[in-house]
């Protein structure tokens, strides 16, 4: 029983991890209809350039984050601008493949700069175990998952109550007359691409605190994909549900199948993926627009 | 020249050998493959052979994705199938390599067909995603079934023998890939003008249309993937003896990717583009390695070859999506074009 608890507790705290880079994914494909295979990329350039500053400039964490945050907006900006605006409107295998050539590209760059070297953070946050009394959370992975706690929450409100946010639930829902009302659509495009960089960008610092910093670092993002498409492509609640779905299940199976077959942890979240894809592909909470054949 | 060359039957028009032109050219060409291995070093035909498994694969890619429409993320896992299966035949029953090429493709045709039941609810980006869980799940079992896989000690397979004729050298099996090669590319350019094939372009142009126009998807869909995962199928099993051994770590998702990028950088859609595409693809790497040999000695730039070529290989998909989408077989086709009337162009 202990370890039942034990497990879906870990569970929950990794879940809101996924959860914060399952975001980054609903946030680009709700606007712009685009599954963002660069995602786990986005994750590693941000840990890294969070932590060159703080290793460099030996300033306080706070002020890393926001520095972190902007240079993620800026990325957002210039990908999107450069790369993802020339193919509106191409086939979807052209989108696909060209996130997956971002990728390549961002992991080289990655390898380039900061070298294939494992960097672990320092330790910038109070290391102390949380107890719950029928399970304890090892300090990494709390402060994981206030972070991831703390984006989706903003980045939640954001969407739904600010300007911005409007905008892009408007554009969302039908381009044409969000364009008629005043809402360029290239704005939102780009500030989607932003939004989504800067979450995948936490999520990434929250990962690299836990597990350390490689250039296969961004490989989390595509095994968050089944967390995106369980809680369905375009819906936020569903990434946040998802995620701890995802979460709990995945520890468990480690938990109870591992020591029978080793990795399955691995491939579990997949197996579940396959088949919500035939019962249910637009997920929990997605759209109901899929067109069957 | 060409330039009278005027088609006046459908017959003639859908031909698989264009003109007396072609064919000569064409015979040309076999020669001097047939000829190349005498004049070319191991290493370069290390390169050729490994360009020739990626031909086949390609072929078989691009059936999938470029004709009949269908994203497949899961390539790799395919080639992986037909890997293994050739190389248990092989080690643990006895049977002849020549055997287990085809048995190879049909064990992968097999389980093509079945990641392929999903595409007949799901299409697109959930396909994609589909195949991609596909990729990993198979990654898996590669590892863990180590009673039939051997896990990550991977299986040594012999090289292939012909009436006591043993395959042993880059230069003998240039003949073997040759061969497959000629082979796959033949059936496939047949294949697309014949009802089959025209199907396949029809659900790839509108799915439903193509529906009401009496193509049965369930059937024409599951074919596809069936014969682009034989293609898979038989590169695996003469990859597995080319290169005598097997290991999980051969079939990863960047392979598929890598796959999936020859397909677009040659020409989706075009038979003569998986061709270039897989040309292309195998070169670059060694291309870059050339040039990063002079840098090699400054110690800063030592372990620059690596990350370099994920730099190059995906800037390169990315241009060729945004400037030139359609590959190198358009480029070629505009090129030739260009020179058919030249200088006399307008």
């Amino acid at each position: 029983m202990d370890i039942l608890l034990q497990l879906i507790v870990s569970g929950i705290a990794v879940g809101g991890v996924y959860a914060l880079i399952a975001l980054g994914f609903v946030l680009i494909y709700k606007a712009t209809s685009v599954i963002n295979f660069a995602t786990g990329e986005f994750m590693m350039v941000g840990a890294y350039v969070c932590l060159t500053l703080l290793t460099y400039l030996k300033i306080p964490f706070a002020f890393v984050l926001v520095f972190t945050l902007a240079f993620a907006f800026m990325m957002g900006v210039i990908i999107e601008r450069l790369i993802l605006r020339p193919l509106i409107g191409e086939p979807v295998i052209s989108v696909i493949m060209v996130t997956i050539g971002l990728s390549s590209i961002l992991k080289g760059l990655a390898h380039i700069i900061w070298t294939a070297d494992f960097r672990s953070f320092p330790d910038i946050l109070p290391a102390e175990p949380w107890d719950l009394g029928f399970a304890i959370v090892p300090s990494a992975l709390k402060w994981g998952f206030i972070f991831a706690i703390i984006g989706v929450v903003i980045f939640t409100l954001i969407f739904k109550y600010s300007r911005v946010g409007i905008a892009m639930r408007a554009n969302a829902s039908d381009q044409q007359v969000a364009q008629s009302m005043g809402i360029s659509t290239k704005v939102i495009f780009a500030l989607s691409w932003s939004f989504a960089a800067c979450a995948a960008s936490i999520g990434g610092i929250v990962v690299g605190n836990i597990s350390g910093i490689h250039p296969q670092l961004g490989h989390v993002g595509l095994m968050v994909l089944p967390v995106v498409i369980l809680g369905g492509l375009d819906s936020i609640g569903g990434a946040i549900v998802g995620g701890f779905i995802i979460g709990i299940l995945e520890n468990l199976a480690g938990g109870y199948i591992d020591p029978i077959l080793p990795g399955f942890k691995e491939v579990a979240p997949f197996i579940v993926l396959v088949f919500i894809l035939m019962i249910r592909p637009y997920g929990l909470f997605g759209k109901k627009i899929i067109e069957r054949v | 020249m060409r330039c009278g060359d005027f088609k006046d039957t459908y017959v003639r028009d859908e031909a698989i050998f264009q003109s007396v032109f072609v064919k000569v050219w064409l015979a040309l060409f076999l020669v001097c493959l047939l000829i190349f291995p005498f004049l070319a070093n191991e290493y370069v035909l290390y390169i050729v052979n490994l360009i020739g498994i990626a031909i086949i694969g390609a072929h078989g890619l691009n059936l999938l994705t470029g004709f009949t429409g269908q994203i497949s993320l899961g390539h790799a896992a395919f080639i992986g199938v037909g890997a293994y299966t050739s190389a248990i035949l092989i080690t643990r029953v006895g049977i002849p390599f020549w055997w287990s090429v085809p048995m190879a493709g049909i064990m992968s045709a097999f389980v093509g067909v079945i990641i392929g039941i999903p595409s007949l609810r799901i299409k697109g980006l959930y396909l994609a995603i589909a195949t991609i869980a596909a990729q990993f799940i198979f990654e898996y079992v590669f590892m863990t079934w180590e009673s039939m896989t051997r896990g990550i000690r991977g299986i040594n397979v012999p090289d292939p023998e012909l009436f006591g004729f043993r395959f042993d050298t880059e230069r003998k099996f240039y003949f073997i890939t040759l061969f497959f090669v000629v082979v796959g590319t033949l059936y496939a350019r047949n294949l697309i003008r014949t009802r089959v094939g025209r199907a396949f372009i029809a659900i790839r142009d509108r799915d439903l249309a193509a529906e009401l126009m009496g193509i049965n998807l369930f059937r024409y869909k599951l074919t596809s993937f069936a014969i682009s995962s034989f293609y898979a199928g038989v590169a695996g099993s003469l990859w597995v003896s080319f290169m005598n051994i097997v290991t999980p770590e051969h079939f990863p998702l960047s392979l598929s990717i890598e796959y999936l990028a020859m397909v677009i950088v040659g020409g989706l859609g075009s038979v003569l583009g998986s061709i270039y595409g897989a040309i292309f693809m195998v070169l670059v790497p060694e291309i870059l390695r050339f040039g990063t040999d002079f840098i090699k000695d400054i110690p800063a730039f030592q372990h620059i070859f690596a990350p370099l070529r994920e730099v190059v290989f995906g800037a390169l998909i990315v241009f060729f999506l945004i400037f030139e989408p359609r590959g190198l077989a358009e480029l070629w086709r505009r090129m030739k074009n260009f020179f058919l009337l030249w200088p006399f162009s307008y």
